[in-house]
């Protein structure tokens, strides 16, 4: 009883806080906005550790935070070695081969607009596919080492990428590429000039979506069969051993390394597009 | 897609399959090999040591006469198109919906798990979204963490999810639901937000010349006006809660649903088995895209807004 008057209190305080900084004079500055999930993220940990600590929740159903915290800082060589595994070769590789081939596929149906018009609406089909199924069969083409990884995330990042790209290089006016052709621009010209520039934020859109289809496929083909490191494996393992503070400390790996690699991208494409509308 | 739409996208289909096709043959030269040799046929070169050392294609080229076995083995690394059909056409039509080796049964495992975790996860969605749009405090405190949920690779949280149910007695539909229900969820609150807010300063000045109440200025003017990003996000919504619904299936071992039967494929050796629960999963997951697109396209011709589809 006295752990859910607790909560309630901590909950009170956090809301009645965030209400005072949300309709305050200042609420619409960078601070405050940053300010203010910060604070009711502390509050719902908070209430998590009083609740978990003071109603004895056993941690095979919920760890608390502190206990989590406590194994990610026990255990950070093991989860570096997990990280470098799943996220570094696994998903970057699929990423960086999926966005490659992408770009190919993209550029040379753009010479030609009946395929353009075949693959738009066969790329959006695919896109919604759960492509994460195809993991067994890669996994037992490519072994279970990183490869097989990488090969489903090329696949799985490969159709939002490509259809976004094709999108973008069609997102020019009549008036634009009319304007290219006064100055004497052959395709190569245009293309540099004009519509890669101009399909940049379509580009970059499929980009940050194919970020966290990346980090999905990595992880979720390592359930599959995988050596004997890896964020996937440690989190099917530790779930078989019930050891569910270890499955949180890398779902804490995994949201920060899909939030870093989704700001990087964000970021990245600030600097490219400074001159879009969205930008400014 | 208009009827003339058509034939382009027929035409990059049939591109794949013939990829596909083709790909068969270095694919499962190795193993049609091994067999023929087997079965007394004269293939070149004779040591299985040396036939390792040469690629599919080239091994394919030297014994022709192994290209047709290569589309009819048993358990290949790679079934060809027909065989896949065959497996779903088996599968779907000859064997009585009810029983286990039914892929309509199993379908409807995953699928039930799908919609009630769609439906949940939606309505709980929509209801975040309208307290955001209504109240300031939660629009402050909670839309950026919606945001940056998307950002995170949530499906990891799968296994978790179940054995911790699981742990507390809960199993079966539920589980799995509860995993659908939260991809779901995410994507629904960020459209709708937007959607809601969609209206302009000119509209919502309409209405209060009009002295509409805010109840009415609701659902006279921004639920209307949100339709179509609530229908953009649904289709996100139920793609991700079917593929939600599968990785449920896999960490707990199920017996029946799309992620069962392409574990039990891939354990026994039966590729045919993954590959037509793969093709099942696609279609299925197609045709609730397609559902919505259609009911889509129907309520906003009915509210006058077609030309938005």
């Amino acid at each position: 009883m006295m752990a859910i008057v607790i909560a309630g209190v901590i909950w009170a305080t956090g809301w009645w806080i965030n209400t005072k900084l949300a309709n305050g004079p200042r609420s619409d500055t960078r601070a405050i906005s940053l300010l203010i999930p910060v604070i009711f993220g502390v509050t719902i940990i908070a209430m998590w550790q009083v609740l978990v600590t003071m109603l004895g929740v056993s941690p095979i159903i919920l760890p608390a935070p502190s206990a989590i915290a406590q194994r990610f800082v026990a255990s950070i060589p093991m989860l570096w070695a997990d990280f470098e595994q799943t996220i570094l070769k696994g998903a970057m590789t699929g990423y960086v081969i999926g966005m490659i081939a992408a770009f190919a596929v993209a550029l040379l149906a753009d010479r030609s607009p009946f395929l353009t018009k075949g693959i738009l609406p066969v790329g959006a089909f695919m896109a919604a596919l759960p492509i994460v199924g195809t993991a067994p069969i890669f996994v037992k083409w490519l072994g279970s080492d990183w490869q097989s990884k990488a090969a489903v995330v090329g696949v799985m990042v490969f159709f939002p990428i490509l259809v976004n790209t094709v999108a973008g290089l069609k997102d020019t006016s009549a008036m634009q590429r009319d304007l290219m052709r006064t100055y004497g621009a052959g395709y190569w010209p245009t293309l540099l000039k004009l519509r890669l520039p101009a399909a940049l934020p379509f580009i970059f859109n499929g980009l940050k979506i194919a970020t966290t289809l990346a980090l999905i496929g990595a992880i979720v083909a390592e359930f599959f069969g995988s050596p004997t490191v890896g964020m996937g494996f440690r989190i099917s393992t530790s779930v078989g051993q019930l050891a569910l503070d270890m499955v949180w400390a890398e779902i804490v790996v995994a949201a920060l390394a899909g939030s870093a690699f989704y700001g990087a991208m964000a970021l990245f494409e600030k600097r490219v597009t400074f001159w879009h509308p969205s930008q400014r | 897609m208009t009827f003339k739409g058509i034939f382009p996208a027929l035409t990059v289909v049939g591109f794949i399959l013939a990829v596909w096709t083709l790909a068969v043959i270095p694919m499962n030269a190795h193993l049609t090999a091994d067999q023929a040799q087997r079965d007394d046929m004269i293939i070149t070169p004779e040591a299985p040591r040396e036939r390792q050392e040469i690629s599919g294609l080239g091994l394919a080229l030297k014994n022709p006469a192994i290209i047709p076995l290569t589309y009819v083995q048993q358990r290949p690394r790679l079934p060809s198109p027909h065989q896949v059909a065959y497996e779903m056409y088996d599968t779907i039509f000859t064997k009585a919906p009810t029983s286990r080796k039914s892929l309509v049964y199993h379908a409807w495992v995953t699928l039930s798990a799908t919609l009630l975790g769609f439906v949940i996860g939606t309505t709980l969605g929509v209801l975040l979204a309208v307290g955001i749009v209504y109240n300031r405090t939660m629009d402050k405190s909670v839309m950026p963490w919606a945001i940056t949920s998307q950002t995170i690779p949530i499906l990891a949280l799968a296994p978790m999810v179940i054995v911790m149910l699981g742990a507390i007695g809960i199993q079966g539909l539920l589980p799995k639901s509860i995993i659908s229900a939260y991809l779901s969820f995410f994507p629904v609150v960020v459209g709708m937000v937007k959607g809601l807010r969609s209206p302009d300063g000119m509209q919502l000045d309409l209405l209060r010349t009009y002295s509409a109440s805010a109840n009415q200025g609701f659902w006279k003017l921004r639920l209307p006006a949100s339709m179509p990003y609530l229908f953009t996000s649904l289709k996100i919504g139920i793609s991700a809660a079917l593929v939600g619904a599968i990785v449920g299936e896999l960490p707990t071992g199920a017996r029946a649903g799309f992620g069962a039967r392409m574990l039990v494929g891939d354990q026994y050796g039966q590729p045919m088995v993954t590959w037509a629960a793969l093709f099942a999963a696609a279609i299925t997951a197609a045709m609730l895209v397609a559902i919505l697109s259609l009911m889509e396209r129907r309520t906003l011709a009915r509210m006058g807004m077609g030309a938005a589809a």
